[in-house]
């Protein structure tokens, strides 16, 4: 058993072909964690002694013959995901000592699946950051480069993954919250269509931007999670009726004469250049499978910011309101200052006063991106840009300075205000640092972005590449 | 000195639907364990999602119609946003500025909304080691609540008590409240306020919100103190209505006063946005149509009917509304009457109405139990011969065996199902007091 190698799909191979048990696959993740977590801080709790309890399970079954689609494979959640039993924090000491009394949807449905949990993942408390240093217990390191940041606010389950410290992980995508630090960590990260996936369950950030997602090693991967992740909750009234795809079986089919369009307004001032060549170079590798690439506009982009961060903090702070100190234990004293940050810009643009002039005008301006991507995509089947105008940046670089971090979005945040789904996958090295393109397409294309990235992973192999 | 009184209405109703607004939990909560029927979702706990409960729009609507309102065919659910520590999440689940029926009339009263929303939970104050403590019984929390406001049109106490009494009925009779005050399934909350004429000149003074009211002797009792105090109050300080000058006044029972509880009213913000977690209703003409074909025969227009076709009187008549179970009885009745071969004017039509009406009629029990006496004037001229009679008592009691078991076990009542049996078979033609004597002798001998 080769775990830096190892993908769920392999995984599941190897454990069909009792080439390794469930038991020892949690050990050798579990020996990985030993080593690294305490460098990386990739983890906010550790389910060691449950994780191994339930890989006997898992093997007692396996030998019996019982066929579930991820017996025995573990897997790592962000602490906003509830799990019954084990503490769920949100990396945010307001719920420091918070143990769920109810599994989230999609913790019950990996659960149900046989997944088995290592642990919960280390994230910007409340998944309010782009780099993972707005941790209240401790900032998340990135493992390519220790002294950079892992990105957010899924950034340590980007960083488990990149490390081998778990197969796969679950997270949470509100602005970019997924795809950047996947970017920024050589992995996998989808955002699916909002609706596609339930919230139920999930500590919630800006309930109308909120997607829940995953990170994987490989597409397929990312394609197998959201076979069974996906579908209507009836617990989640947003949720989308419409059917689960079999995504992982559509993955190899041709991608030849799609359309893929390249919006100039993700490649103006502000992107890096060596991260702007590479997305240029991957999109010659599209090219060289048949994909018709062509310039298209997105002409209210320069907007979607400024529209993300009246909209998202409104809702956070009614989201947050729960939190007054009344049932949870821990007050209002304890939240830290980006959650206050967002709480007081909310409350000041939902005023009566104010409303019109912020709140209103940002969801009309939302319309319009809205449309600008429905408009796109009768010209094009997908869209291709980078995740992150930068590349990985330094722990501590734009901790001072808010509106610097908040830019590090400035090409993710478009999807979660338009809903639309958003794959980020490794686009190759700069200086040793990961870079990720973004693959984005209209309402319930996963199917699409999952076919588009599978073959260029498969051109470029990018993601056999791992941390030293 | 000359005044006129305004008294607006906001009244808040429990839905009876079997399950909370947002989740699953049970809705009968009333005189249940504390903290009982409550889940994640009505607990607010971190993740949790409301879906809203589609009886209760339809039931909802139903009002809207019976109210004569519009109704939306585009509405949503919003955030109102405030803290209180009976409401977990920290808002609540209500409408703003699309409710689901507007601008209705009823009782010659301007509704300017009806809109849905989530009960809070409650407080309880006590003293427990020897410590006050307030306690939270989330059981409430969560229960659907329709909020109908009207326009300031009502113009004395005897009105406003009159409207809410005709409102409870409406929804009673719809089959979706109960309404009943003393249990809270029904709140009120009038604004008062006056027109004063003085020295030809008109002044208005400074609204009042009332609260605390839980039965109609108490709305009665406070809109007329409040008319009275704030004619003394005005009399002192001349101080008229302006924008953030309303108040909110609580009625103490036991000081039969209102009490000043907070002061700026309007100043409150609470942040509306809409409810991110709950799609936007859409209805459909043909879904409010159907719906509209729900709304029963209405109080007022049954009362009406009720005095023109059985002659009853305006009192009877309201008698027998009060209910639907007692409304239909009493048409069953005379139904079943009339298939006796008995017309209108044979029918002892007022004794049936005063007894349905009347607090002997048991609701649950309904009718078996009714005396046949009443719904049959006595007759001088029964023309069927005794021995006809007595093979059609015969006849009766053979094919009834279980209940003839019945009268013999102690179940005197259930006689008269079986000289309605008789008065059926010989479509009328004989004097029930007879063939109730006829039967009970048979009953007994064997």
């Amino acid at each position: 058993m080769n775990i830096d190698q190892l993908t769920i799909v392999k995984a599941k191979e190897g454990l069909k072909k009792k080439e390794f048990s469930s038991l020892e696959l949690v050990e050798g993740y579990f020996k990985n964690i030993k080593k690294k977590n305490s460098q990386l801080n990739a983890f906010i709790t550790l389910c060691e002694k449950e994780a191994l309890l339930e890989a006997k399970k898992a093997d007692k079954l396996i030998s019996e013959g019982v066929k579930k689609s991820l017996l025995g494979i573990p897997m790592a959640f962000k602490d906003n995901f509830l799990t019954r039993g084990i503490k769920t924090t949100a990396a945010s000491k307001v719920l420091q000592n918070y143990i769920p009394v109810y599994d989230a949807t999609v913790v019950d449905k990996l659960k149900k699946a046989g997944v088995i949990i290592l642990g919960k993942t280390n994230m910007d408390a409340w998944a309010h950051g782009s780099s993972g240093e707005a941790s209240d217990f401790g900032l998340t390191r990135n493992p390519y480069d220790r002294n950079k940041v892992p990105g957010g606010s899924s950034s340590g389950s980007a960083t488990a993954v990149a490390s081998r410290m778990a197969l796969a992980a679950t997270g949470t995508d509100t602005g970019g919250s997924i795809r950047q630090p996947a970017s920024f960590c050589n992995v996998v990260g989808l955002k699916p269509t909002y609706g596609r996936v339930s919230r139920y369950g999930i500590i919630a950030m800006a309930s109308s931007l909120d997607a829940i997602g995953h990170l994987t090693k490989t597409v397929a991967d990312s394609a197998l999670l959201l076979g069974i992740t996906a579908g209507q909750d009836k617990f989640d009234a947003t949720t989308s009726p419409s059917p689960v795809g079999d995504y992982l079986k559509n993955i190899k089919k041709s991608v030849k004469n799609i359309k893929i369009g390249v919006p100039k307004e993700y490649f103006r001032e502000g992107l890096e250049q060596n991260v702007k060549s590479k997305i240029k170079a991957a999109l010659k590798e599209f090219e060289k499978l048949g994909v018709k690439v062509e310039e298209v506009s997105l002409p209210h982009t320069e907007y979607a910011l400024a529209v993300y961060y009246i909209i998202q903090p409104a809702e956070v702070s009614s989201n947050l309101a729960r939190y007054d100190g009344i049932r949870y234990g821990l007050g209002r004293k304890m939240f830290a200052g980006e959650a206050k940050r967002r709480i007081m810009l909310g409350t000041f643009t939902l005023s009566s006063g104010y409303w019109e002039a912020y709140y209103l005008k940002a969801m009309q301006v939302r319309t319009l991106i809205k449309q600008d991507f429905d408009k796109v995509f009768k010209k094009v089947d997908a869209l291709i840009t980078p995740v992150s105008p930068t590349l990985p940046f330094k722990i501590g670089e734009k901790t001072a300075d808010p509106l610097k971090m908040y830019l590090s979005d400035i090409y993710t945040v478009t999807a979660n205000l338009a809903g639309i789904p958003g794959i980020s996958i490794p686009a190759g090295f700069v200086n040793n640092l990961p870079v990720g393109m973004q693959i984005l397409g209209p309402h319930f294309s996963e199917d699409l972005l999952f076919r588009l990235a599978y073959h260029y992973e498969q051109q470029t192999g990018l993601y056999k590449k791992k941390p030293v | 000195m000359e005044f006129k009184v305004f008294i607006g209405l906001e009244i808040h109703i429990e839905l009876k639907t079997k399950a909370k607004m947002f989740c699953r939990c049970a809705a009968d909560y009333f005189g249940h364990e504390p903290n009982t029927h409550v889940c994640p979702v009505c607990l607010g706990l971190p993740g949790a999602l409301p879906v809203p409960n589609k009886k209760a729009i339809e039931l909802t609507i139903m009002v809207g119609q019976a109210l004569n309102c519009q109704i939306n065919s585009f509405s949503k659910f919003d955030r109102k946003n405030y803290f209180y520590p009976d409401l977990p999440k920290g808002y609540q689940i209500s409408q703003y500025d699309l409710p689901l029926c507007q601008k209705g009339e009823f009782e010659g009263i301007k509704i300017t909304r009806v809109h849905l929303e989530e009960d809070t939970g409650k407080l309880i104050h006590e003293i427990a080691n020897n410590q006050k403590v307030s306690l939270i019984d989330f059981n409430r929390s969560g229960i659907p609540l329709m909020e109908i406001v009207t326009e300031p049109d009502l113009r004395s106490t005897t009105q406003a008590k009159d409207f809410l009494k005709k409102l409870q009925q409406l929804v009673r009779c719809l089959g979706v409240a109960d309404a009943d005050m003393e249990k809270g399934q029904m709140r009120c909350e009038p604004t008062v306020n006056l027109e004063i004429v003085k020295n030809k000149r008109k002044y208005y003074t400074p609204l009042v919100e009332i609260k605390n009211i839980n039965s109609f002797r108490f709305a009665e009792k406070a809109i007329e103190y409040e008319i009275k105090r704030q004619l003394e109050e005005f009399e002192k300080t001349g101080l008229e209505k302006q924008a953030g000058n309303k108040t909110t006044r609580g009625w103490d029972e036991k000081r039969q006063k209102t009490v000043l509880q907070r002061e700026k009213e309007e100043a409150a913000d609470y942040r509306y946005f809409p409810e991110p977690d709950i799609p936007p209703i859409r209805l459909t003409d043909s879904q409010i149509k159907a719906l509209k074909s729900k709304v029963p025969e209405l109080p007022g227009v049954k009362i009406i009917r009720f005095m023109n076709q059985y002659g009853l009187s305006r009192e009877a008549a309201i008698n027998l509304i009060r209910t639907n179970i007692r409304a239909d009885e009493f048409e069953k009745k005379i139904n079943e009457a009339k298939k006796y071969g008995l017309s209108l004017q044979e029918i002892k039509i007022n004794e049936l109405a005063s007894w349905i009406g009347g607090k002997k009629f048991n609701q649950k029990k309904k009718l078996k139990e009714i005396p046949v006496i009443f719904i049959v004037r006595a007759k001088k001229d029964y023309k069927l011969p005794k021995e006809k009679v007595i093979k059609t008592v015969n006849l009766v009691i053979d094919n009834n065996q279980k209940i003839v078991e019945e009268i013999k076990k102690g179940k005197e009542t259930a006689i008269e199902f079986l000289v309605g049996q008789v008065m059926k078979e010989t479509k009328g033609q004989v004097d029930p007091n007879h063939a109730r004597s006829i039967l009970r002798e048979k009953i007994k001998s064997a």
